[in-house]
């Protein structure tokens, strides 16, 4: 009896020391372990540019973190490493606890918006230097007047166009709508699909809209509407909605558009199954550096800016577009001046490199003339020079409840769902209900 | 041994671990989320108590009862689709030539993971290069559906490959349930003179009604929480036409940071699975269970 009672408990030992096991926590990534940097100031980072998928800016924020300790032995920057989703999700599980790093990145306005007001982020007001940055960008990091994260990447959206394509029928890249018009009714008259668009992400339809709402009623008009001093029910707005509806009349997207996600419709013009595709400008390492893309490809990629409307208020020079990621500091932060410093010094030495390294546009002001970029990347970038207008993405300008309204409604205008006035009045029903 | 284990004391020592990870595992959480409902929550910031407001909301919200009649017909079609798997696996018993490999054939779709499948059926379902357009184009047809683009189809266009998904599942338990269905009482009925079809209907499928209760019980709650494919493939889209339950909690908690709105909603929907297991359970409740 006495052996029975003992293997009970044994058997009872062994379960619970299992589900110990599995409680226990193994992370804590770095450089160096605790007990070495015991004498110096730990500046604790995390970032989303793993070694394996996104090598060329891990090897540059490596560098320049090496750098930095070099310059600052007393300081020692451990980083921790996730992938893009895994970062989005863990950054919320420390907000909530309260356990943020002292560096890390954030996204723009909408997504960063719930962690200024939470008091997470710290004020970088004092360490900013507003003429190192792109027009525009730092609006977007900002709440309030006051800057909250520093911008690393920047984005313009262009329209690529497959210059092959555009031969074969004679056509040129437009600069007005209505030669735009022409090249859509062309290439679908000779069953070509003239434009791929995965709208089933539902902000890249948001771009051809806010283009559309930028040259007929003038940059001004979106913003406002957004910022409550207009209406979404502005003339201007609903008439490009009209326009939408008539280019999917026209047939102007690839069948489908709507349950197609971003990557499969790129997939279209990638395989040259359609003339033209308006996309950001981190599609540009595919049509110029990119090993795995064949060359005679990229040489028939070329792109313009989205065309001007006849009457209307808006000019060529004026981009949809907006800052990918920003760093930020924590508000919680112990060693918050090391980690602003760092911050500051990060930014300026990914200016200088990631165009170059990464094929990353960086938010600060590039310098294009030791020619060791792409012709495309040039073009690009003296393009971004002369721009008289950055009109940031709308869906991240919204909160994310009226953001979502808008998509839906992008959505629905595209595939018919919703007629322009419907478009206009749903939208501005939901903004009008946050105020 | 006997002694130990009428012991009530070992009896609740042996059950102790099993009962605090299904406490801490499964009614915490349940707790917790009807608790977070009843606050205004983004998921990062403070939490703000609002009382039901969350749930007031959630009556009201269209959204809601669209994204759950999605499910009630996901249930629907899943619960019809048992009959086409008893009816193959009545075929496969019977011993036919080749029923082995055919079993083995069915089974694949649950060996993968559901976002291949989702993955795969989103190729076939391409409007211009998948292969279900190409299909129909060689049959003449011109206007070919564009299938998950459809507000009007795309729901019904994920129920084939979900239903595809789970075949292999349901065949396999009534394939073992037709197996032990014992052979002396169908050797008994062909004595007797009875047809195949007699043999089928009036002694395999009556003692395998117990199994078939279990299954339509499975097919209910399981479509009613499901979350997989319509997430990958559609997500919920275009414009709410193919959202379920468990996509609208997600979408509202985690895309929306309306986290103490997506707790209602998940405990909602634990409410109607819980109703409609009752249902189920009272509808295909029989008296006299057949024995053999």
């Amino acid at each position: 009896m006495k052996k029975k009672a003992f293997s009970t408990v044994m058997s009872m030992a062994l379960a619970g020391s299992l589900v110990l096991a599995g409680c226990s926590s193994s992370d804590t990534s770095g450089d160096s372990g605790e007990s070495s940097s015991g004498d110096k100031t730990v500046v604790k980072m995390m970032h989303l540019w793993p070694e394996g998928s996104s090598n060329a800016q891990y090897t540059i924020v490596d560098d320049i973190i090496n750098a930095y300790e070099k310059e600052n032995p007393d300081v020692d920057i451990q980083t921790e490493i996730l992938g893009n989703e895994q970062y989005k999700e863990k950054i919320k599980v420390l907000s909530a606890s309260n356990e943020l790093p002292d560096v890390g990145i954030t996204w723009a306005a909408g997504y960063m918006k719930p962690f200024v007001e939470g008091n997470m982020f710290a004020s970088l007001d004092d360490i900013v230097q507003e003429d190192k940055f792109v027009a525009g960008t730092l609006d977007a990091f900002s709440v309030e007047e006051s800057t909250y994260a520093l911008p690393l990447e920047l984005n313009i959206t262009p329209v690529y166009y497959n210059k092959e394509i555009f031969e074969k029928y004679n056509l040129e890249a437009p600069e007005t709508y209505d030669e735009f018009l022409n090249v859509v009714k062309t290439l679908s008259d000779n069953g070509v699909t003239p434009i791929t668009l995965g709208n089933k992400d539902r902000w890249t339809g948001s771009m051809w809209y806010m283009y559309l709402a930028d040259r007929i009623g003038g940059p001004e008009v979106l913003n406002k509407a957004i910022n409550r001093t207009g209406s979404f029910e502005d003339p201007a707005l609903v008439q490009a909605a009209e326009e939408i509806e008539k280019l999917v009349d026209m047939g102007a997207f690839v069948k489908g558009f709507n349950g197609l996600s971003n990557d499969e419709a790129k997939g279209y013009f990638m395989n040259e199954q359609a003339a033209m595709y308006l996309m950001a400008t981190w599609e540009l390492p595919n049509y110029t550096t990119t090993p795995d893309v064949a060359q005679e490809f990229k040489d028939k990629v070329g792109y313009f800016k989205f065309p001007t409307y006849e009457g209307g208020k808006g000019d060529i020079d004026s981009y949809v577009g907006g800052p990918g990621v920003g760093l930020f500091v924590s508000e919680q932060s112990k060693v918050q001046d090391e980690a602003k410093d760092f911050v500051s010094y990060l930014v300026e030495e990914w200016g200088k490199r990631s165009v170059v390294d990464a094929g990353v546009i960086p938010a600060t002001v590039v310098d294009t003339s030791n020619g060791e970029l792409d012709q495309m990347y040039v073009d690009i970038l003296n393009d971004l020079g002369k721009a008289t207008n950055l009109t940031l993405y709308a869906d991240v300008q919204m909160s994310a409840g009226v953001a979502d309204v808008h998509l839906n409604q992008i959505q629905s205008l595209f595939g018919g769902q919703s007629t322009p006035k419907e478009f206009a009045k749903t939208q501005e029903e939901a903004l009008a209900a946050e105020e | 041994m006997k002694n130990v284990m009428s012991n009530k004391f070992v009896i609740a020592l042996y059950t102790l671990p099993a009962l605090l990870l299904i406490l801490l595992l499964i009614y915490v959480p349940i707790t917790l989320s009807g608790y977070y409902g009843l606050m205004d929550w983004d998921g990062i910031g403070e939490m703000k108590f609002i009382g039901l407001e969350n749930y007031v909301t959630l009556i009201q919200d269209k959204m809601f009862w669209t994204s759950t009649w999605h499910s009630f017909l996901l249930a629907i079609f899943s619960t019809a689709s048992l009959l086409l798997y008893l009816a193959i696996s009545l075929v496969l018993a019977s011993k036919i030539k080749g029923s082995d490999l055919l079993r083995k054939i069915y089974l694949i779709p649950m060996l993968l993971s559901s976002v291949a499948i989702a993955q795969l059926w989103m190729k076939i379902f391409d409007p211009t290069n998948g292969m279900a357009n190409k299909l129909l184009e060689m049959f003449g047809v011109e206007n070919t559906p564009i299938w998950l683009a459809d507000p009007a189809i795309a729901l019904y266009a994920i129920f084939i490959p979900v239903i595809w998904q789970y075949a292999g599942f349901y065949i396999l338990i009534y394939y073992a349930a037709l197996k032990n269905v014992p052979d002396e009482v169908i050797e008994a009925a062909k004595i007797d003179g009875a047809s195949p079809l007699q043999i089928a209907f009036k002694i395999k499928l009556p003692l395998i009604s117990g199994v078939f209760k279990v299954t339509i019980m499975l097919a209910v709650v399981g479509s009613l929480k499901y979350f997989d494919l319509i997430y990958v493939m559609t997500g919920g889209g275009p414009n709410g036409a193919s959202e379920v339950m468990a996509s609208y909690m997600y979408k509202e908690a985690f895309k929306l940071n309306n986290f103490g709105y997506g707790s209602a909603i998940g405990f909602g929907l634990l409410v109607i699975c819980l109703v409609m297991t009752w249902i189920t359970s009272k509808l295909t409740k029989s008296k006299d269970d057949v024995q053999y």
